[in-house]
């Protein structure tokens, strides 16, 4: 019987055997779903992985060294930096060369601040020799070179030159990491604690915004829970105190807040009033840790309540009156019933806001003093002011990968397709 | 007071008294609900019926309150719960409102004046609002604003509806890694954002070009339409489209006349989600663009910072009134519609 | 659909019609500091030269601040949508080594003084690069609340001391400057400052002397914020420009103060960026901006000293106030006793180092 059964393959009403109709039906489905996909997908990598992958590339290059002084990199190969001896003529006589054209088409105060970057004084000394190098126009070179500055005669300047010269560096990675590369020995130290700026700034970053997760999460969840067990009409006016915030600029609200947190601001004038404090003693509550801490719990604020409120409306009011009426404490069915089933919303509300929190960076710089400021404000400092753009993408990356971790994190726990906004 | 036919679970509960005693006729409505025949009823009929529906809806109240077997430590915890609620709703109110009275301030900064607190119609003026109305600066970015926000709502809302359908279709290869792809620019830090289209536009020849803002806008706002589709799509019913397929319909009619009415409230929050990420977005447009494409983040960040100009109070007064404005509009739209239907909210 | 057709066309027409009456006239983007100081470029600059040209309009962008990393990238993407910068001295420099502003023939491209001096007779020392057009002479200074401390400021000293005058201080949010008046009070001579803080133990004497007032420190990073700061009484004495606390004083009105011991003086001038697409018009402008009369009309805005020799005598009354001006200028005898000028060559090679570590210094 059952071989007679597998003998028999089964066909479509046209004579196809099944197995491959509903493959060729289950492609077409395939192809149609992605092609509905693709015009997003490929908006997205052309507009916004193609920026990222930028700022890859950014983070490790140093093609600048190659392209303005390419026969002395070249040169350079066969010189040993450790050997305690300057590099010989031909080095000399391809750099000056090099400068000179760097000179004319404007370049050498770039290639200048690229080094300034490993090694301070660099910029000083591209700046002047450009000046001065028109006036070496015979060998020997080296003696020319040293007479227009005495740097050049020094065995550290080669080193730091020829360790920088390929067309790919770490170095912007190690100075986002608090290392310094001795160029006189070519081994990697880390920066001393008092000047170390970067591991010190992740780590507040990290704290703050956990604590702001944190704070995000007490305040907003006995809120979500009122909202989703109030009846409609009323909670639909509550959700417009919710919104407002939420759709009232960053800028004013943040504004709103240095206004309230000054040392002369609105509360500390309440306080006074009330007679808590006294004039003396009026909180600083603003240029700190403190003012990032509140005045990002406020903005954050909606972003925890919504993912929560739309998952604790789904959640059955009957479950906890069931549990409470098979003899469980109303407090003992809220945390063993309730409060697992709101898993998947705090998860998307938490993982939202601590991202958010992370990246910011108007709220830091305008409230947060010199001890609440974030490490996007470093990104962006390096990228308008100190114009270290490998550097400012290279803590990017790093802040990126930190990211990336913990949405991992949240996609193993939570799952991606269980986000919603309410 | 009239009747309204909302109020059905009122007239069921009465619905034997009022057959019995005073032989009010009940009548189905279209929901097959059981109401009294309002349009055939006597001035003594009507008035018991206001009477009593009226008792009802009062009792309704009171049963909404603590029920009888709470012990008193749970009393106290029903008001500390409703006291911490109403102290987090004024913790996200206040702010907005301090800005209200700062925005009439008579001096260029950001604090109460002595006169301003003790009242002094000396300490308040209209200045920041004639500054608005009448800076070249304000229009400009008011009309940018408004321009780059529009286009860039256009571009997510339909790229991203149109992906939502594609990764809720049944056969979707790839499906988390390209969702984890497409919500990317909701997860990544802005300021890395920023700074990577600040280079890549830059290279492309799109830095400091309105098309530029729109489309890095277009790109931080379709996640949040990809998310909301989505979520709608999962609770969509996909024996509608096999139902409208079997009586005939061709593919784009079954589109257009079933799937599209189901999930726009989804694909209208996504695109309102959409339009205030892009109107209220500040650190990208100072990177890609430049003064032609200031927007009103970005004046109110130079008042901040380079002016100290209340003007932006004035202008963020406006906003806040405009959005009070709208929601309540919404609210009131969509009481309206459920009346027009009969539906109680629940 | 018809409805939302007709709000599309709408709301397309509301915003071309904006753009087109804009495109009607030549648009120069100057690209400026904002505050009082961009409205004193409006009023001696902008305003006279429009009503002189029909058909010219010039608007203010504030960016001033990130001008070299926004020049950069505008040059690289081929759109650059600026005309004309006022960029400080040592942005001045920078922009003019990287080829991103043009070089300027001062004596063709610029009127002659009104006492007969060639333009670089008449600008003098202030060329200090050959693309910069010098326009102002500002200093960085202090100002505090004359109603917060129990005996005026006289010397920068004071900021460092907080037994004498509580309180908290602002002080911009960059080693410059700050690291100067450390060393200064610290009791290293003025003339080797530079010297001195070269050194590794120099800069950590400037750190530690910074470290005795940390707590009551303020950062700032936009000239703004001090004022702000000052009225509100969030400090007692902050750091910023000159002018500022100039409009701050007399045209707000508020209870402060100048300190002017030790201010650094500072350069700020015009420069052209070379890919800009208005190049003709603007040296029309430039040519009228930068002569006497104009210069001299700035000072009756704002106090910070002409640039010109033959500007100096004509320097008045503030237009709407009605005082002399030339008492408030940073290069008034009475205000400069003892100053510092700006060192391009330490900065320019020092400032990533020493940036790095002050930031480290912040943290701590």
């Amino acid at each position: 019987m059952q071989k007679n059964q597998e003998n028999i393959p089964l066909v479509t009403a046209d004579g196809t055997p099944l197995k491959i109709s509903l493959a060729r039906a289950q492609r077409r489905s395939k192809i149609i779903a992605f092609l509905m996909v693709f015009p997003l997908l490929l908006f997205i990598t052309i507009a916004f992985i193609g920026p990222i992958a930028d700022m890859l590339m950014l983070s490790v290059e140093n093609s600048i060294v190659k392209k303005i002084l390419p026969k002395s990199a070249e040169a350079l190969q066969k010189w040993d930096e450790y050997s305690g001896q300057l590099p010989d003529e031909e080095v000399f006589a391809a750099i000056v060369e090099e400068i000179k054209q760097a000179k004319a088409s404007k370049q050498h105060t770039k290639i200048g601040s690229r080094f300034n970057y490993e090694s301070s004084g660099f910029s000083s000394l591209f700046r002047k020799t450009g000046r001065k190098v028109k006036k070496i126009k015979s060998p020997p070179f080296k003696d020319g070179l040293i007479k227009a500055d005495k740097r050049w005669g020094e065995i550290y300047t080669w080193q730091v030159i020829k360790q920088n010269s390929s067309n790919y560096t770490d170095g912007y990675y190690l100075a986002a990491l608090d290392f310094k590369r001795e160029f006189s020995s070519g081994n990697i130290k880390s920066l001393e604690s008092k000047d170390s700026i970067y591991l010190k700034l992740f780590f507040r970053t990290i704290l703050l915004s956990t604590l702001i997760t944190f704070l995000t999460f007490v305040i907003g969840f006995p809120l979500s829970y009122m909202l989703s067990t109030v009846s409609t009409r009323i909670s639909n006016i509550l959700i417009i105190f919710v919104l407002l915030p939420f759709w009232t600029s960053l800028l004013v609200r943040t504004t709103s807040w240095i206004a309230l947190l000054q040392q002369e601001g609105v509360i500390n004038d309440f306080l006074l009033l009330v007679g808590f404090i006294n004039e003396d003693g009026r909180l600083a509550m603003i240029h700190n840790a403190t003012g990032t801490v509140v005045a990002m719990t406020h903005i954050l604020l909606p972003f925890m309540v919504l993912p929560l409120f739309s998952v604790m409306k789904t959640i059955p009011k009957s479950y906890v009156r069931a549990a409470i009426s098979l003899g469980a404490h109303p407090w003992k069915a809220f945390w063993k019933i309730y409060f697992p089933n709101t898993g998947p919303g705090i998860g998307a509300g938490s993982i939202l806001v601590f991202i958010l929190a992370i990246g910011y960076y108007i709220t830091p710089a305008l409230v947060g003093g010199s001890s609440g400021t974030f490490i996007s404000n470093r990104i962006a400092y390096h990228i308008s002011s100190s114009l270290n753009w490998g550097l400012g993408s290279a803590i990017g990356v790093i802040l990126l990968g930190i990211v990336l971790l913990f949405f991992v994190l949240y996609h193993r726990i939570v799952g991606i397709n269980n986000m919603k906004l309410g | 007071m009239i009747l309204h036919d909302y109020d059905y679970e009122i007239y069921a509960s009465l619905r034997e008294e009022a057959q019995d005693k005073l032989k009010i006729t009940y009548v189905a409505d279209r929901y097959g609900n059981y109401i009294p025949d309002i349009e055939n009823i006597t001035s003594a009929q009507e008035e018991w019926l206001l009477k009593k529906v009226e008792e009802a809806r009062k009792i309704k109240v009171n049963v909404s309150s603590l029920p009888p077997y709470l012990s008193i430590p749970e009393r106290i915890w029903h008001y500390t719960f409703w006291i911490i609620c109403g102290a987090v709703l004024f913790f996200l109110i206040f702010p907005l409102l301090v800005i209200i009275p700062l925005s009439f301030n008579e001096v260029p900064f950001f604090t109460f004046t002595k006169k301003m607190l003790a009242f002094d119609p000396d300490g308040y003026s209209l200045q920041w609002y004639n500054d608005f109305f009448t800076s070249l600066n304000w229009q400009g970015a008011v009309r940018n604003s408004v321009f780059i926000a529009f286009f860039a709502t256009i571009i997510s809302t339909f790229l991203g509806t149109l992906a939502s359908l594609g990764l809720s279709r049944p056969h979707m290869p790839y499906r988390t890694l390209i969702m984890s792809l497409l919500i990317s620019p909701m997860i990544v830090p802005l300021i890395i954002s920023a700074a990577g289209m600040f280079f890549f536009y830059s290279r492309i020849g799109l830095q400091g070009t309105h098309l530029g803002v729109i489309l890095a806008h277009a790109a931080l706002g379709t996640p949040f339409v990809v998310i909301t589709v989505t979520a709608t799509l999962t609770g969509f019913d996909n024996n509608l489209i096999r139902a409208s397929q079997s009586l005939g319909a061709p593919p784009t009619t079954t589109f257009f006349k079933v799937i599209v009415p189901l999930i726009t409230p989804g694909v209208i929050s996504g695109a309102l989600f959409a339009f205030v990420t892009s109107f209220d977005e500040v650190v990208v447009v100072l990177f890609v663009g430049s003064y032609k494409q200031r927007t009103i983040p970005w004046q109110m960040f130079s008042g901040i910072r380079e002016q100290i100009s209340p003007t932006i109070l004035s202008a963020a007064t406006l906003l806040i009134l405009i959005t009070i404005g709208m929601l309540t509009t919404l609210e009131l739209l969509r009481r309206r519609t459920e009346r027009l239907r009969g539906v109680t909210p629940s | 659909m018809n409805y939302f057709m007709r709000t599309i066309i709408s709301i397309t027409a509301f915003v071309v019609v904006g753009m087109v009456s804009q495109a009607m006239a030549t648009e120069l983007v100057v690209v400026s500091w904002g505050g009082a100081y961009t409205a004193s470029q409006q009023n001696a600059y902008h305003q006279p030269y429009m009503d002189r040209t029909p058909g010219v309009k010039i608007v203010n962008d504030d960016s001033a601040g990130s001008a070299v990393a926004k020049l950069r990238a505008m040059k690289q993407a081929g759109n650059t949508t600026w005309d004309l910068v006022d960029a400080v001295a040592s942005d001045a420099m920078m922009l003019c080594d990287e080829g991103l502003v043009d070089e300027i023939d001062h004596n063709s491209a610029l009127a002659n003084g009104a006492d007969g001096s060639s333009a670089t007779e008449d600008f003098g020392d202030f060329i200090v690069s050959p693309c910069f057009i010098p326009q102002i002479v500002y200093s960085t200074t202090f100002g505090y609340r004359k109603d917060k401390v129990s005996r005026p400021m006289k010397s920068v000293c004071d900021v460092f001391d907080l037994k004498s005058f509580p309180g908290k201080r602002s002080l911009e949010k960059k080693p410059i400057n700050n690291m100067e008046w450390a060393l200064i009070c610290d009791g290293v001579s003025p003339s080797k400052v530079y010297d001195v803080l070269g050194t590794d133990a120099g800069v950590r004497q400037a750190l530690a002397k910074l470290d005795t007032i940390k707590s009551s420190v303020v950062w700032w990073t936009a000239g703004a914020q001090t004022p702000q700061l000052l009225a509100d009484g969030e400090v007692v004495v902050g750091s910023t420009y000159n002018g500022r606390l100039f409009a701050l004083i007399e045209e707000q009105k508020q209870p402060v103060a100048m300190l002017w011991d030790w201010q650094v003086f500072d350069l700020d001038g015009w420069v052209v960026p070379s890919e800009g697409k208005n190049k003709a018009e603007v040296m029309k402008y430039l040519r009228f901006a930068t002569d006497t009369q104009r210069l001299a009309d700035q000072a009756k805005f704002i106090s910070y000293g002409p640039t010109r020799a033959s500007s100096a005598p004509m320097v008045g009354k503030h237009a709407k106030l009605g005082i002399a001006m030339a008492p408030h200028m940073p290069t008034d005898p009475n205000n400069a006793k003892t100053t510092l000028l700006f060192n391009y060559e330490f900065w320019a090679d020092n400032r990533d180092d020493l940036d790095a570590k002050f930031n480290a210094w912040l943290l701590k």
